[in-house]
């Protein structure tokens, strides 16, 4: 018996000797220091996620609660009893009729948003039997001269997105088209920047509300004549002028801003106007351009939903618009549903941005 | 003081002796004036100097003396107040070419590449050149300070060293007739020190450009100096003394530490600082 132990323990060692002499061939990271960075990178914020969850959880249950106890006490006393636990029992029953409206749980903004990627493959799959259905009469149409029949159904969730994508896009290049080289301009010139300051000042903490009014008023009496989509338009020159200003201070302030060292050399070399400004000025303030182009697309996200309710612009924010005028029973939860996809897609963006910073600036150290 | 005063004159007057057709850089009753709000503030005032074809001169004083003001008014940076500076006879009308710098740092634009900076000059320099032959005159100089490996490096990936290295290449490959150097040493370490002396000092003896050289350092002014020029403490800050190096050229730092005459001129110039 003894011995047999010892057998085994020699064996055991032999076993781990083995073991080791693998770990090293192979050269595997000790356990130790696996365990430590899977908790901080993964855990963590796994638990937070979780922890987000729960909290939001009760929180839409409490809620829940207070909503149907409401309800149960009004039908008492407008009705009596009967009708008291008549509701009572068909709150309890899930029933569609009867469910207090109230910040959804999170389990119904996943069926949510289930039913919205369902609603879009129907849509979508109507959509390509339109086309298809369409197809020989529309290339006849266009034979003939005439305007090609397009599908005018109902949008899906995942449409809106893209047109908001493609909104914000527009409004973004219009910003980058505006703000740079007047920035470039203004930042050279000591006078100009003072004298265009107060424009500056004045007109940056304008509402995007405002300058949506302002645009609507120059847009519908340019396009008065013309059939163009005037709300697309309108939507992405506001969205374009909200979100200019960050770009504009950030690029006069890169130009202005150059390390004298640089200029002396270009002065010492005698670089021409020209190449002074693009060999040297530009690229040394391409950080900051950069900086300010990511808060303008930021910035331009943002507003893009409050412009687009506004507009009667189709996209994310008029979505969110039509969900809540609906009032229908899952309505909530599918404005909750555009909550995150608006929240993920400026990340996405942001991110975007910042990889595309980091490879254009020369100190790299930009971060989040 | 009276003594200083003394000296200065003799200095004044040896450089008006000089030969006229001699003479690279000659800086004239040159004037700095800083206005403030308690009154003017002068930093120069009746400087003379006369810097001579081929030769290296190194300006040392204190801190705050006015030398690098001194410097950047010869090159054009910083507008001159009373006198006048020519080159080979001609005042100088703000900054050129023809006044090659290297500033106390690199001053590499980082987004370039080593090959990229030294070109930038000399894009500039010789326009009617191929591109080929740009290209070429760059690699040379890069050659020249030891930077083979790193043509296309960009500026922020090197040492602080070897980004000095590319500002030497930079001034040196615009071929200017007056280099003018700004402490270029000052903020590195005492062995790339020596190294970045070696290699300017053998460029320099091939090229023989007129130098102007500010430094702290005594031993740097007499291993690299034809003559080292003191000035005095500012306020109107001016020519304290000049000493000549009479050390042969070409020199190596060994025969130079060697000499007898080395500790004569060190206590010279310690004596004067000190002052």
């Amino acid at each position: 018996m003894k011995q047999s132990v010892t057998v085994s323990k020699t064996q055991e060692m032999k076993l781990a000797n083995a073991a080791k002499v693998v770990l090293s061939k192979f050269k595997i990271k000790t356990p130790k220091f696996e365990v430590k960075t899977i908790l901080k990178k993964v855990i963590v914020p796994l638990a937070s996620i979780l922890l987000f969850i729960g909290l939001w959880h009760m929180g839409a249950k409490a809620l829940f609660n207070v909503e149907a106890d409401f309800k149960i006490q009004k039908a008492l006393t407008d009705q009596g009893q009967e009708a008291a636990d008549a509701m009572a029992a068909c709150i309890a029953s899930g029933d569609i009729s009867c469910q207090p409206n109230t910040l959804p749980s999170p389990a119904q903004v996943w069926e949510s948003f289930n039913t919205l990627i369902a609603d879009h493959k129907v849509i979508s799959a109507d959509k390509l039997a339109f086309k298809e259905k369409t197809a020989a009469l529309n290339a006849k149409r266009i034979a003939e001269g005439k305007e090609p029949i397009t599908y005018t159904g109902r949008p899906s969730f995942v449409d809106q997105i893209f047109t908001s994508l493609k909104t914000v896009f527009a409004g973004f290049v219009l910003a980058f088209l505006i703000a740079v080289p007047i920035g470039v301009v203004i930042g050279l010139s000591e006078t100009l920047r003072n004298s265009f300051n107060w424009l500056i000042q004045v007109f940056k903490p304008v509402s995007p509300v405002v300058w949506l009014l302002l645009v609507f008023m120059i847009v519908k009496t340019m396009t008065k004549d013309s059939n163009s989509d005037s709300a697309f338009i309108i939507s992405f020159i506001s969205v374009g002028l909200c979100a200019m200003w960050a770009t504009l201070v950030n690029t006069a302030l890169g130009v202005s801003s150059v390390d004298k060292d640089y200029i002396n050399v270009a002065k010492v070399l005698k670089l021409g106007p020209l190449q002074k400004v693009f060999k040297v000025i530009l690229p040394s303030s391409l950080p900051l351009i950069f900086t300010g182009l990511r808060i303008t697309l930021s910035v331009a996200w943002m507003v893009l939903i409050a412009i687009e309710l506004l507009a009667q612009s189709p996209g994310l924010g008029s979505f969110v618009w039509e969900e809540f005028q609906n009032g229908a029973n899952d309505s909530n939860s599918k404005i909750i549903v555009a909550m995150f996809i608006i929240g993920i897609i400026g990340f996405l963006l942001d991110r975007i941005m910042l990889t595309i910073q980091n490879m254009v600036s020369f100190n790299k150290n930009a971060t989040a | 003081m009276v003594v200083e005063e003394i000296k200065a004159k003799e200095s004044h007057e040896n450089g008006i002796a000089f030969p006229s057709d001699k003479i690279m850089l000659d800086l004239k009753d040159l004037k700095k004036v800083y206005p403030t709000p308690k009154g003017d503030y002068v930093v120069l005032e009746h400087l003379n100097l006369q810097i001579l074809k081929e030769e290296f001169v190194t300006i040392i004083g204190h801190s705050g003396c006015g030398k690098t003001t001194m410097l950047s008014m010869i090159a054009g940076l910083n507008p001159i107040s009373g006198g006048n500076i020519a080159v080979l006879g001609n005042p100088i009308k703000g900054p050129g070419p023809d006044r090659g710098v290297i500033f106390q740092s690199p001053s590499l634009m980082p987004w370039m590449t080593a090959l990229q900076n030294v070109l930038l000059g000399v894009n500039r320099v010789f326009p009617h050149a191929t591109k080929a032959q740009r290209k070429e005159i760059a690699k040379y100089y890069l050659h020249k300070v030891g930077l083979d490996g790193a043509f296309y490096k960009k500026a922020n990936e090197l040492s602080q060293g070897m980004q000095q290295r590319v500002g030497i290449a930079r001034a040196f490959a615009i071929k200017p007739k007056v280099l003018l150097l700004d402490e270029p040493f000052g903020m590195l370490d005492s062995l790339t020190r020596g190294e970045l002396q070696d290699i300017l000092i053998e460029i320099w003896n091939k090229e023989k450009i007129t130098a102007v050289m500010i430094t702290h350092d005594v031993d740097e002014a007499i291993f690299l100096a034809d003559r080292v020029v003191m000035m005095t403490s500012g306020p109107r800050a001016k020519i304290g003394d000049i000493l000549n190096i009479d050390f042969e050229r070409p020199r190596t730092r060994k025969a130079v530490l060697e000499h007898d005459d080395y500790y004569k001129y060190r206590k010279h110039l310690i004596d004067f600082l000190e002052h």
